[in-house]
């Protein structure tokens, strides 16, 4: 084992993880928002919006990501159109795509995940609500938004894992992120394996310490879940 | 000097679920502190009179008024009702506490919690003043010891008396009840009945779905039996349940002491 190489490689890896983070960050923030707009347009009754959710949602879920980052680096900069508009320039640049393309995908998953919990919120509680002469934004605001929170976080959580993993594809659109230095090195020194597996450590690293954030706020949030102890 | 004015009135409430018809023409005054149980078996349609006086369901015809002020409705353009002003309804809402067969206290709020959310939120009142008159009133329901309790960790009788103290917490002119014991064990039953005789005792004025013949008859300044949408009798319990003209409430009544 040659320690000096470890460490090396290791801090070279370290290194990428802020592009890594920003990437996951910003799509996964961005993706909230948009996922927000999405799950309203599904659950607002108006046929055309919620039409338009669905088809957003069985779009984003059911092509590759991979596709998905391929079509906005690529396929959306060989449109001549899409060059003499005011968004090339955000579109000419690497990482804007990156995050833009998984905000897009994210947020048809973080739909059905609130979605979803909208659903689990009971009926009885909303009605009480409404017949304690609460209008519907205080409604929302105090009582539907902190149950069905409360409801969406275990999904939720799963879902910033899978986000921190898929953020590895934007190795594959020129961007220097945790993998794609990990593959340089691979390439370079020819060292088959010590690079990946290093690399995988670091994603794990950072997911094991998303997952458990997420756990204690679930726990923190909800004390009426657990027994009591008197 | 003006004659008072009633606590609530409704004026032929008229409802349907598509071909159903479940109310045609449901009169009432409450006058300030009657006591009123509605009762009737299930499909009378006593419930559904109970939640179209606040409105939970959209009653298709009639006139509510609480304390003078009457809830303006208008039609929609496929004939069917809604009211004209959405937060004259959450007033009115405001006004008239209802506790339900199911409880249903906010989940993730403890006791305290749950009973000064309304107060605080919807009227506005200051916190302190809020959580002073909460602890009096889960005094007088018995749950001073839980008020740091979540609803999951109470009994069934727990959560109904934290769910009335949760409706008086509103100060509200009329109290309704739909069917506050029915989803109870037995045992529970008792419990609640206590605190709701208790509330008779001081005063409040009281709309109350049950079927508990004995709090009908005992506690009650006034019965009404619903039958097929219809009053199909109505008077002071000691008349009614002496001998009623109405055939069908001897029948119930007999059925319902079984």
């Amino acid at each position: 084992m040659d320690f000096d190489f470890i460490s090396k490689t290791f801090v070279r890896l370290l290194a990428a993880l802020p592009l890594t983070l920003s990437v996951w960050f910003l799509s996964v923030v961005l993706g909230g928002f948009i996922a927000a707009g999405v799950t309203w347009m599904r659950v607002s009754g108006v046929k055309p919006l919620e039409l338009f959710a669905r088809a957003y949602i069985l779009v984003f879920r059911g092509t590759p990501l991979l596709i998905q980052l391929f079509v906005v680096y690529y396929g959306l900069a060989s449109l001549p159109a899409v060059r003499a508009s005011f968004a090339w320039g955000f579109l000419r640049d690497a990482f804007n795509c990156a995050a833009l393309s998984l905000a897009l995908c994210t947020a048809a998953y973080q739909a059905e995940i609130f979605r979803g919990a909208l659903l689990a919120v009971p009926h009885g509680q909303v009605e009480a609500a409404r017949a304690c002469g609460m209008s519907r934004l205080l409604l929302f605001r105090r009582v539907i938004f902190p149950i069905a929170l409360r409801y969406a976080l275990p999904a939720y959580s799963t879902e910033m894992i899978s986000m921190v993993k898929a953020t590895a594809l934007v190795s594959l659109i020129t961007l220097w992120d945790v993998l794609s230095v990990a593959l340089k090195i691979r390439n370079d020194t020819l060292v088959t394996y010590l690079p990946l597996i290093l690399a995988g450590a670091i994603y794990f690293a950072v997911n094991y310490i998303i997952g458990a954030g997420l756990l204690a706020l679930e726990r923190r949030l909800s004390p009426h879940l657990k027994p009591r102890l008197t | 000097m003006p004659a008072e004015t009633p606590a609530l009135t409704v004026d032929k409430m008229h409802k349907s679920f598509g071909q159903l018809e479940v109310l045609k023409g449901v009169s009432l005054t409450a006058n300030d502190g009657d006591v009123i149980s509605i009762l009737g078996s299930s499909g009378s349609g006593k419930s559904t009179f109970l939640r179209c006086i606040n409105l939970l369901e959209t009653p298709d015809k009639g006139v509510v008024t609480v304390a003078g002020e009457t809830i303006t409705m208008r039609h929609r353009r496929d004939g069917r009702a809604e009211p004209a002003d959405r937060r004259q309804v959450d007033r009115i809402r405001s006004e008239l506490g209802m506790v339900f067969q199911s409880f249903n206290l906010w989940s993730h709020l403890t006791v305290l919690e749950n009973l000064i959310e309304a107060p605080v939120h919807v009227q506005k009142r200051p916190r302190a003043e809020c959580v002073e008159e909460a602890r009096a009133l889960l005094a007088k329901v018995g749950m001073s010891e839980r008020e740091t309790y979540y609803p999951a960790h109470l009994s069934g009788g727990q959560q109904q008396r934290a769910a009335i103290a949760r409706a008086l917490a509103m100060r509200p002119k009329v109290m309704l009840f739909d069917e506050p014991t029915s989803a109870l064990d037995p045992e529970l039953v008792g419990e609640v009945l206590r605190v709701m005789r208790a509330l008779a005792e001081e005063g409040r004025t009281m709309l109350v779905v049950t079927h508990e013949m004995g709090f009908a008859r005992d506690v009650s300044s006034r019965v009404m039996f619903l039958h097929h949408g219809l009053v199909e009798a109505e008077g002071p319990p000691q008349e009614l349940f002496s001998g009623s003209t109405s055939e069908r409430f001897r029948q119930f009544i007999s059925k319902e002491r079984g």
